[in-house]
């Protein structure tokens, strides 16, 4: 009898509770965490964000007197555009040892902040390679990017900024990206041996070299 | 050992001007040996490999990686706001700062502000978490040195700093104080209070530990001319922070670049002349006072208003890319962040300070001793699982 009215005791509350709570809230509380309903979920916050969209900033054309002296020099090879106060070029692959060493030498971007990779996979040239670069006299940031197709190689700046040397490292070793010049390119946060490059977009998150694992750990696998 | 020498000959040239010549072998006094990665005073996984004649080091090589966790593919498979959290374990012992660089990051790429109330706080966490920083460093570095006693001084002054943490958002270490928009917790009751108690009670402990080591005979003759850097080493080689400071280059990001709320406040920033090892720490002691001062004027300007910007539920940046750095405790801390538009970032680069900076280790150490590695590898401030993230 006990036994009995214990669990009959429980499930009344909840089962008044449950058509009290669910019915007003199953629409907006589950959709507003957004974790297991995500149908639900877009609607009700993209609508906020749709229209913010149009208004939202777009890359501008950037002029300057160094945009117009490269420009000069160099044709249509730059490509000078601001977003949200930052500026950036995209300079055309051929160009990418010249334009770097002249923004070190003749504009003063003395300190090669970083430098990066991301990959685009439908793209036809995959990669977009970026050097952040700073200027201590004009305190002054600029972003130079070029694109590059998978396996091309693109001159190493060690010689330009010596700290490029582990960053150069870094991004072969997560994107695969050879840099010419480079004087000891090889992988410098995961081990020697591993194959595949993490980084890249076709490299699942679980994804892992299980061979190198197996041979070198001697357990079946690192998840 | 001709396989050992391979492994040196290129890696650890740093291409500066530097006096070693290669040569094809090693001489009967040369050897090389390991150092890390579980050795106690690499503050964690780092591995070094030192080529001595004798005592005497003649070039290193780092070995990194041990703590990598692809931080940056995970980004890649989280949301905006689920990726906050990981970025405290990163520099986890300046886990506030780096929330604030990211969490900066994502509202310029959304072009949202955080309220001048949400920025005062977040002044006040970051410049305490800059102090618990320098005082885990100081103590640490100390120790390595052999100085057993600063450890216990920083380590329990640092408690105080952790409990008002705890206090404010119930964690010590990795806060996660901050949210992209400002911040998701009101100051509890009291934290003013605390804050300048704090205020109070710590300017005598750092005289405490300057009594300790300013002068100390063994202190100085341990740091001075160690490890000595130039100005223009640091800006070839991107070294920012106290140590670029320390070489007697004026340059902070708080006045540089202002971020968050730090135009309106009145500080130093200390420079060194000689760029060794005691220049280093003389900079980050000053560094602690002058952060106190930001407090001072921060938690006594603490404005009302809302803590939270205005900021959509689900965070989705329009498409474009970002770059902002701070800076933390170890120099320039910068995020550069892709975004698709949808609710996860395309691709989030994190550019750590400590990874860059020990790139500087090998010209620092070529000519010194072994020991004098051991203080090159604490002055550098370096956190492994930043380094390798």
């Amino acid at each position: 009898m006990a036994e009995e009215s214990k669990p009959l005791v429980p499930p009344t509350p909840e089962g008044e509770k449950k058509p009290a709570a669910e019915k007003p809230a199953a629409a907006p509380a589950t959709a507003s965490p957004a974790a297991p309903a995500k149908p639900p979920a877009p609607p009700a916050t993209a609508k906020p964000a749709a229209p913010a969209k149009p208004t939202g900033p777009v890359p501008l054309p950037w002029t300057s007197p160094l945009v117009e002296k490269y420009r000069r020099q160099y044709g249509s090879g730059i490509d000078a555009l601001t977003y949200l106060g930052q500026n950036y070029l995209n300079v055309d692959r051929s160009l990418i040892p010249d334009i770097l060493r002249l923004l070190r030498d003749e504009e003063q971007f003395d300190y090669c902040v970083d430098i990066t990779a991301v990959h685009y996979p439908k793209r036809e040239r995959q990669f977009d390679v970026v050097w952040i670069l700073y200027s201590f006299p004009r305190n002054e940031r600029l972003r130079v990017k070029t694109q590059i197709a998978d396996g091309a190689s693109i001159p190493s700046v060690v010689s330009i900024w010596p700290t490029a040397n582990w960053l150069e490292r870094e991004v072969y070793d997560m994107f695969g990206i050879q840099f010419d010049g480079h004087p000891d390119l090889k992988r410098i946060l995961l081990p020697d041996g591993w194959k595949g490059h993490p980084l890249r977009k076709d490299y699942g998150i679980l994804q892992q070299d299980k061979e190198w694992v197996q041979v070198n750990l001697g357990i079946e696998s690192g998840q | 050992m001709k396989d050992s020498m391979d492994e040196l000959s290129n890696g650890a040239v740093s291409h500066l001007d530097l006096e070693t010549p290669e040569k094809p072998y090693l001489d009967a006094n040369e050897l090389i040996i390991n150092m890390g990665p579980q050795h106690p005073a690499t503050h964690g996984v780092l591995r070094v490999i030192l080529k001595l004649d004798g005592e005497k080091v003649l070039g290193t090589e780092c070995v990194i990686g041990y703590l990598h966790r692809g931080v940056e593919k995970i980004a890649e498979n989280r949301t905006y706001t689920m990726f906050n959290p990981y970025v405290d374990r990163m520099d986890y012992v300046a886990a506030v700062s780096n929330g604030l660089g990211y969490c900066e990051a994502v509202e310029k790429l959304l072009n949202v502000e955080a309220p001048p109330r949400a920025q005062y706080i977040r002044v006040v966490l970051t410049e305490l978490n800059r102090i618990a920083s320098h005082q885990l460093w100081l103590g640490t570095h100390a120790l390595d040195i052999g100085a057993m006693t600063p450890l216990f001084y920083t380590f329990r002054d640092r408690e105080e700093i952790l409990k008002i943490f705890e206090r404010y958002c119930g964690a010590r270490l990795t806060t996660h104080a901050f949210r992209i928009g400002g911040c998701q917790y009101e100051t509890y009751a009291g934290f003013e209070k605390d804050v300048k108690n704090f205020l109070a009670f710590f300017p005598p402990k750092i005289d405490e530990y300057e009594a300790l080591l300013t002068s100390n005979r063994i202190w100085l003759e341990r740091t001075k001319n160690v490890g000595v850097i130039s100005g223009k080493d640091c800006i070839a080689l991107g070294v920012t922070g106290p140590v670029l400071r320390a070489s007697g280059v004026k340059w902070d990001l708080r006045k540089a670049q202002p971020y968050a709320a730090y135009s309106k406040f009145d500080f130093e920033i200390p420079v060194g002349e000689n760029g060794d090892t005691y220049d280093r720490y003389m900079v980050r002691m000053i560094e602690m006072r002058q952060s106190l001062r930001i407090i001072e004027q921060a938690v006594n300007g603490i404005p009302e208003g809302p803590i939270m910007g205005k900021v959509p539920k689900v965070i989705k940046p329009p498409v474009g890319e970002i770059y902002h750095s701070i800076e933390a405790p170890k120099g320039e801390l910068g995020y550069f962040i892709v975004s698709d538009g949808s609710t996860q970032p395309y691709r989030v680069r994190v550019r750590p300070p400590s990874f860059v900076n020990l790139q500087a280790l090998d010209i620092m150490v070529r000519g010194m001793l072994v020991a004098d590695v051991v203080a090159v590898i604490g002055t550098l401030d370096i956190v492994l699982g930043e380094v390798d993230r």
